[in-house]
């Protein structure tokens, strides 16, 4: 037995153990998006569902990312078969409205559906508080980048991408963001 | 009552397995025949307790036990027997039950044939197969456990996994892949058993380990080619091979197993490259090892990865043990493993095998640091990058391109040496095939550089290989008087190991002519189709006459029923159908395929409207395809024909010309 | 039919973690049939087959880049070989980027834009990824020397030359 060339192989043979064990604390399926920090792509949507009260829109208006200059807005993608849609929901709801008067607008995107499917399950959800808006061609879906639903993308005062949320959002984490948002723009005029 | 059955000997049978490894090891090194005696029968003892512990399951399964964790989690009442049966690999812990029956089986039958060998070799190899059964069995008493037991006991049970009960080729590919995996195990043990018994130097073994590494292979190449079929017929986007990290692992030990059987004939034959086939024979045990960790450790993501569970960790300490152990093993023991001959020439076969395992270990360094780059990068910059399909193709196809132009002239050139003479009467015809090959798939349309080149050197591999059969049969037929089909068979039979390895050449051949005409013609158009609308794709026209909707016990399907028309006549009806199965909440396509030698037609449903009046159709043209799976069974033909036969090589001293007049099966090796 | 009944339950019965809507389940009520979205850019009841000379060289770049880019909702696929809607759609984009005038490159840097490097099936040749694409030419290399040099040390005692 030779020991060098033993020790040797086995100085080989490490850095692939080492490089396997590293891939054992990887997840494969989470890919960081490289949109936040960067200007959120412009989207001009009709609107399909048009909210309730204050937030509320009219059927067919479109809604413009620059439009909505100066103000917080959240964006999220969602569609009437996607399951986990239906875990935030309730939380987005609230949000929207609570959140209506500090300058923050939420707006759906309905990802892969029909209209009127996205219609009926607004119904059965018992409603849905923001406007939601069609994107014909998922358009808007490739420019944000999106993998799946529901994704929620929360767009600063100055028109950038401040924050990317992937599967179901909760109002907890979206009020922590949101406040943490609104100071950091009111600091900063 | 099963449940205990199988957890009990699976526990057991861990204990047998290392009271084995112990006696045996200790056995062969302390020359104690008693501890050998009650090692082997611990072997058996081993591999009946495997056995009783898969029937268990297997019963399990099929009696809808779900008090059984396996059986809860991946059977149902609804599904077809012959899917519940196969389930048994259909997820984690049943792939590795069936991997130790396996295992075990293939473990006693090495020790029960070879029991009368003289030497300790064959009891260190046992050894080191109960080594391996250990790790296995850890997994099934821990972190892989079968037999956990379900309360309260559930009514049913979801099913197995979609993808796999939606085709029959489930119940093909997957223990054809454990087959070859697993039989690779036996080649490495071999050879640790050759190191640690002292027998390194003496030829038996290498003898042994080739035939057992052609079973292996030949059970691996067929798993590969089920693998591509079956992802040709379920996956629903007509190509067969994307170069996924999980077909890249099973790939990676095919390619070091295939430079392995060309260059142990340049050991047997001159006492060459000893401690590189060592090497070949680790690697491609470390990387059945390495494929089996990527498929189950969730590291890299994959179409056939199975879910993730912790064994991640218990794999990655058995391939740090593998690699350590067998690594420093072989090095250490380097020097006993110098050559002993030499070589006439430069130009000579045994030149052209060094050039084909250059090509081979090229080939499997691309594969393996394109499928493991994505964690280098993320390593190294904390950036994901992919490596894909496109990477692949480009890297590979001039590797693919010179092992093809090798494989023609391999069999063209003699052992020894070639001489002018020689090299001109072996070589001109198969390049005058070759051009005459290239002027032809230009005509027809092939115009990218590789492309042609696959067609020229296809040409040219095919006519040297085929010359040996036609060139051997015609010089038996002069001697003995012999009617063709005779002297073809007896050529063959008298030397079946050299005409195995061309028949296997042959299907390869084959295959890659199935790959590069499907690839290269191929015509694909989708469209959206309202009921009697008809499309043209090539040759064909399609008219989707009906969108339909029915329910079977398992699943939900959606049919399109498509009519294919040529020159205006009906030539067949298909039904390209969406399965909906009650676990998922995706349709698994599950295109239809219509086979003819000529090549196939494709349809997958892509899409349908809500009320049934339309649907999106992918059609898909591709030449000759067919012929891809019929190349996979002629190189397992090829192998076939090359395990039986004369054991031994004649070592190449006899003079070559003296060929010509023993016109047995080496017609052709030098001259005539 | 009661297409709605099963897949309802499909739905329901299935819950799977990440989202990938690709392929979307439909979920519908008892009567009407399940919507697997079919809305490929193809005017319903257009005239027998489908749209048909189109500009080749523009079909053949487009297929070009569709068979580069990963497609986010499947597992390794390329968006050419992908049956899932969005990566329909996501051709239908590179189309439309390129007859726009974009250059393939622009294309690229799009799909770079917004879904970062790892949507490039083929890893740019820079920096570190050049590692992937000169370690195949390094392996040829250095074992062709190896070859070279041991077939001459193996022939050296056999001074005889072809004949």
């Amino acid at each position: 037995m030779n020991w060098r060339r033993a020790t040797l192989a086995v100085a080989f043979s490490a850095p692939i153990i080492g490089l396997l064990g590293f891939g054992l604390t990887r997840d494969p399926k989470q890919i960081d998006s490289p949109l936040p920090g960067k200007a959120a792509p412009a989207f001009s949507l009709a609107v399909f569902a048009p909210g309730e009260g204050e937030t509320a829109l009219a059927v067919g208006d479109t809604v413009r990312l620059a439009g909505h200059a100066g103000k917080i807005v959240v964006v999220n993608f969602w569609a009437s078969w996607c399951l986990q849609c239906r875990d935030e929901h309730r939380d987005l709801s609230t949000a929207a409205t609570s959140y209506f008067d500090r300058g923050v607008r939420f707006v759906g995107v309905l990802y892969n559906d029909q209209e009127s499917f996205g219609l009926r399950w607004i119904d059965e959800m018992g409603g849905q508080t923001y406007p939601s808006v069609l994107d014909p061609r998922t358009r808007t879906a490739i420019d944000y980048g999106l993998y799946g639903v529901p994704e929620t993308f929360l767009i600063s005062q100055d028109g950038r991408v401040a924050y990317k949320h992937i599967g179901p959002i909760s109002e907890r984490l979206l009020s922590y963001k949101l406040d943490s948002l609104l100071r950091d723009g009111a600091r900063t005029p | 009552m099963t449940r205990l059955l199988g957890a009990s000997s699976l526990l057991i049978a861990l204990g047998v397995a290392i009271y084995a490894a112990l006696a045996l090891l200790v056995g062969a090194r302390k020359h104690r025949a008693e501890l050998l005696r009650s090692g082997a029968v611990a072997v058996y003892a081993v591999w009946a307790l495997a056995t009783v512990a898969t029937l268990s399951m297997v019963y399990a399964l099929v009696a809808h036990d779900f008090s059984v964790e396996y059986v809860a989690r991946v059977g149902s009442r609804a599904t077809p027997l012959f899917y519940t049966v196969i389930s048994l690999w259909g997820a984690l812990e049943g792939s590795i039950l069936f991997w130790i029956f396996v295992l075990t089986s293939l473990s006693a039958l090495v020790v029960y044939q070879n029991r009368a060998r003289e030497g300790t070799l064959i009891w260190y190899t046992g050894g080191v197969l109960m080594l391996i059964s250990i790790f296995f069995l850890i997994l099934l008493v821990g972190p892989a456990n079968p037999f956990g037991l379900v309360s309260p006991v559930p009514a049913d049970g979801p099913g197995p996994n979609p993808l796999l009960q939606n085709h029959p080729l489930m119940a093909v590919h997957p223990p054809l892949l454990y087959l070859g995996y697993v039989g690779m195990s036996v080649p490495f043990a071999f050879g640790i058993g050759a190191v640690l018994s002292g027998e390194i130097d003496s030829d038996g073994w290498i003898r042994l380990t080739r035939r057992w590494l052609l079973i292996a292979w030949a059970f691996l190449s067929a798993a590969i080619v089920a693998g591509m079929w079956w992802s040709y017929e379920v996956l629903g986007w007509g190509g067969y091979w994307a170069w996924d990290p999980v077909e890249n692992a099973s790939f990676l030990p095919w390619l070091t197993a295939t430079a392995f059987l060309h260059s142990v004939m340049v050991q047997e034959r001159r006492g060459l490259l000893k401690l590189w086939n060592l090497n070949l024979i680790v690697a491609t045990f470390a990387l059945t090892i390495l494929g089996t960790f990527l498929t189950r450790s969730g590291v890299l993501s994959s179409v056939h990865a199975f879910s993730e569970g912790p064994i991640g960790r218990y794999f990655l300490a058995f391939i740090a043990l593998v690699l350590v152990g067998s690594f420093a093993l072989v090095a250490g023991n380097s020097e006993r493993l110098r050559p002993t001959g030499s070589l006439d020439s430069a130009v000579s076969r045994e030149s052209v095998f060094l050039l084909n395992n250059l090509f081979l270990t090229a080939f499997t360094v691309t594969v393996l640091v394109g499928t493991l780059f994505p964690l280098v990068a993320e390593a190294i910059r904390g950036v994901k990058v992919s490596v894909g399909e496109p990477f692949f193709n480009r890297m590979t196809l001039p590797i693919c391109a010179a092992l093809l132009f090798l494989m023609g002239v391999g069999p063209a050139l003699p052992w020894r040496r070639a001489s002018r003479d020689v090299l001109r009467k072996q070589l001109i015809p198969p390049a005058i095939v070759a051009l005459a090959a290239v002027m032809v798939s230009f005509v027809v349309g092939v115009r990218s550089p590789y492309g042609l080149a696959t067609f020229a050197f296809g040409g040219f591999a095919l006519t040297a290989n085929l010359r040996e059969f036609v060139d051997g049969a015609m010089a038996r037929r002069r001697a003995l008087g012999e009617s063709p089909v005779i002297a073809l068979g007896r050529l063959v039979g008298a030397n079946r190991r050299r005409y195995g390895g061309y028949i296997a050449h042959l299907g390869v051949l084959t295959l890659t002519l199935g790959i590069a005409a499907s690839s290269t013609f191929r015509t694909e158009r989708e469209g959206t189709l309202q009921k009697g609308q008809t499309m043209d794709v090539g040759r064909f026209t399609v008219r989707l006459d009906d969108v339909s909707y029915r329910e079977e016990p398992q699943r939900g399907v959606i049919a399109g029923l498509v009519t294919v028309l040529r020159d205006g006549r009906e030539v067949g009806r298909m039904e390209p159908r969406m399965n909906f199965y009650p676990t998922s909440d995706q349709p698994v396509p599950t295109p239809s395929v219509r086979s003819r030698p000529a090549g196939d037609l494709y349809i997958n449903l892509q899409a349908f409207s809500q009320d049934g009046s339309n649907a999106t159709l992918r059609v898909i043209v591709e030449p000759l395809v067919p012929w891809i799976w019929i190349g996979g069974m002629i190189v397992c033909l090829g192998a076939l024909v090359s395990m039986g036969g004369r054991k031994a090589p004649a070592p190449a001293t006899v003079r070559v010309r003296a060929d010509r007049t023993v016109p047995t099966g080496a017609a052709t090796e030098g001259a005539s | 039919m009661t297409v709605g009944g099963v897949l309802m339950t499909a739905v329901l019965v299935a819950f799977v973690g990440v989202p990938r809507p690709g392929a979307p389940a439909p979920v519908t009520d008892g009567a009407a049939p399940p919507l697997y979205t079919a809305q490929t850019g193809t005017q319903p009841g257009a005239p027998v087959g489908i749209p048909g000379a189109r500009d080749s060289a523009l079909e053949a770049t487009t297929t070009l880049l569709a068979s580069e880019l990963r497609c986010p909702v499947c597992q390794g696929n390329s968006i050419q070989d992908s049956p899932s809607e969005l990566a329909q759609e996501m051709r239908n984009l590179i189309r439309d980027q390129l007859r726009a005038g974009k250059s393939p490159d622009d294309v690229r840097a799009y799909f770079v834009d917004k879904y970062g490097e790892w949507i490039l099936l083929a890893p740019k040749p820079e920096g570190l990824n050049l590692v992937v694409y000169l370690v195949p030419f390094l392996a040829i290399l250095v074992g062709g020397a190896v070859v070279w040099r041991t077939v001459r040390k193996w022939t050296a005692h056999n001074p005889v030359p072809p004949t």
